[in-house]
């Protein structure tokens, strides 16, 4: 495990190295071309930036190992830093409580989580941008009894955003339309072994972990009333409508080992965004799509700051220019 | 007193600080449209005399509007500036304009400097001139 944990970090701070070195023209904050992309809120963006991001977030589900439902609410922080122009470092922590029902209530933090993406393809003209990135959830920096994992979880990932602003005019009414999606390679740097533990206070059950590779897949399909109204056609929408952007996402994963292969889990969440000068505010709904009871709908709040426009001349603007 | 209500009552006195603090700083950043004359994709039955828009916030003198033809012909004066009455406003004077589909091109500077960029269409059809 450790010279698995050595190579990943060699492997990381020589990717860093060459992104350092090797920069795109720097976008304004998710602008590429005419399109902002915003950020959303179950599925990483494809851009890097100066943000702040607080993420609530409430669903139910079948508890495992435990009677009835299990009731988890999390509050999440992320900070984004950029770097250069093209590459930001970013971390992140949440705490969450959770509520088994019978099985009692814990709550605590979940494991720190600390990366990086880098910008590598960015297209004005066909409004697309490629980013790519790892992020590191470190082990044993939460709390066992909300679930956070005793090892590290090491996930590479790959970025796109293409906006449909290039259709040609007989199409102009989609050119609003943009679709982001995000690919990410769980890899535990444990494979199994171990005594299992649950949620809630007063409850172990034991036995063999088993922690599978996981696939970690999904993407938004976004149409923006704000690029409707700026370049398409002003149908007359007042505020706060002029500024929305109506998106659904489709956040999954699916374990791909270790006696869960094919195992995948995901929702489909209907959503909005409206977006303002400083910040992003978004709600959306989490309906099960698969692997969950689909009774259990969650709810996601975000309010997202939007630190280079805030702070454009000081902290944010990239360290290296 | 329970601790998870300590926790999620302070999260949300911490985050209505936060929200309050980052409402109150001045505006800055990027600009946005928010309307313009002639309207984005109108139809008109008569050419325009000139084109404006509104941001969403002062504009620097930076700021840059063309007008262009379907083939590619500049058809506005040159005359690009902010209104000196409304720095949200850029405009700019067009000659006499044949019916036809034209292209509205602008890049708009904020006062701290963030340019923001697009374009659209409007059309002119016969008819009177405003």
């Amino acid at each position: 495990m450790k010279k698995r944990v050595a190579a990943s970090v060699c492997m990381t701070g020589g990717a860093l190295l060459i992104a350092l070195l090797v920069t795109v023209p720097a976008l304004a904050h998710g602008v590429v071309g005419k399109r902002f992309f915003p950020s959303a809120l179950a599925t990483e963006d494809p851009f890097v930036s100066d943000e702040l991001s607080l993420l609530a977030g409430t669903r139910k589900e079948e508890g495992e190992g435990v009677e009835g439902t299990v009731v988890s609410t999390e509050f999440s922080v992320e900070y984004s830093k950029r770097i250069t122009p093209s590459l930001a470092l970013s971390v992140a922590t949440a705490y969450r409580f959770v509520d088994a029902g019978g099985g009692g209530t814990a709550d605590g933090w979940d494991n720190l989580e600390v990366g990086f993406k880098y910008q590598f393809l960015a297209s004005a003209s066909h409004e697309t941008v490629v980013s790519v990135g790892l992020e590191t959830s470190i082990g044993n920096t939460g709390d066992r009894s909300v679930g956070a994992e005793e090892f590290t979880v090491l996930s590479p990932a790959f970025f796109l955003g293409k906006g449909f602003g290039d259709l040609p005019a007989s199409f102009r009414f989609l050119r609003p339309l943009a679709l982001t999606s995000a690919l990410e390679l769980e890899i535990p740097t444990r494979g199994g072994g171990g005594a299992a533990h649950s949620g809630g206070e007063g409850t172990e059950h034991e036995g063999e972990e088993r922690h599978p590779l996981v696939a970690a897949y999904g993407f938004t399909v976004q149409y923006s009333l704000s690029y409707l109204q700026s370049f398409v056609r002003d149908l007359g929408l007042v505020r706060p409508l002029n500024r929305m952007i109506l998106l659904v996402e489709f956040p999954l994963e699916t374990a791909l080992n270790r006696g869960s292969a094919g195992d995948t889990a995901g929702s489909v969440n209907p959503g909005v965004v409206w977006v303002g000068r400083r910040l992003q505010l978004g709600v959306e709904l989490e309906v099960p799509l698969v692997g969950r009871r689909t009774g259990d709908v969650g709810v996601l709040v975000l309010v997202h700051f939007l630190i280079d426009d805030i702070f454009p001349r000081s902290l944010g603007r990239p360290l290296i220019r | 007193m329970n601790m998870s209500l300590v926790a999620a009552r302070s999260a949300s006195v911490l985050s209505a600080a936060v929200l309050v603090l980052f409402l109150a700083l001045p505006a800055s950043g990027h600009v946005t449209p928010e309307r313009a004359e002639p309207a984005v994709g109108a139809t008109l039955h008569g050419p325009p005399k000139r084109v404006r828009i509104w941001f969403d916030a002062p504009l620097d003198g930076s700021s840059e509007l063309k007008v262009v033809s379907a083939d590619g012909e500049r058809v506005d004066r040159g005359d690009v500036r902010v209104d000196s009455a409304d720095p949200r406003v850029l405009e700019v004077s067009l000659e006499d304009l044949s019916p036809g589909v034209y292209r509205v091109i602008w890049i708009a500077v904020s006062r701290d400097g963030h340019r923001t960029k697009g374009d659209y269409t409007f059309t002119v059809r016969k008819g009177r001139r405003p």
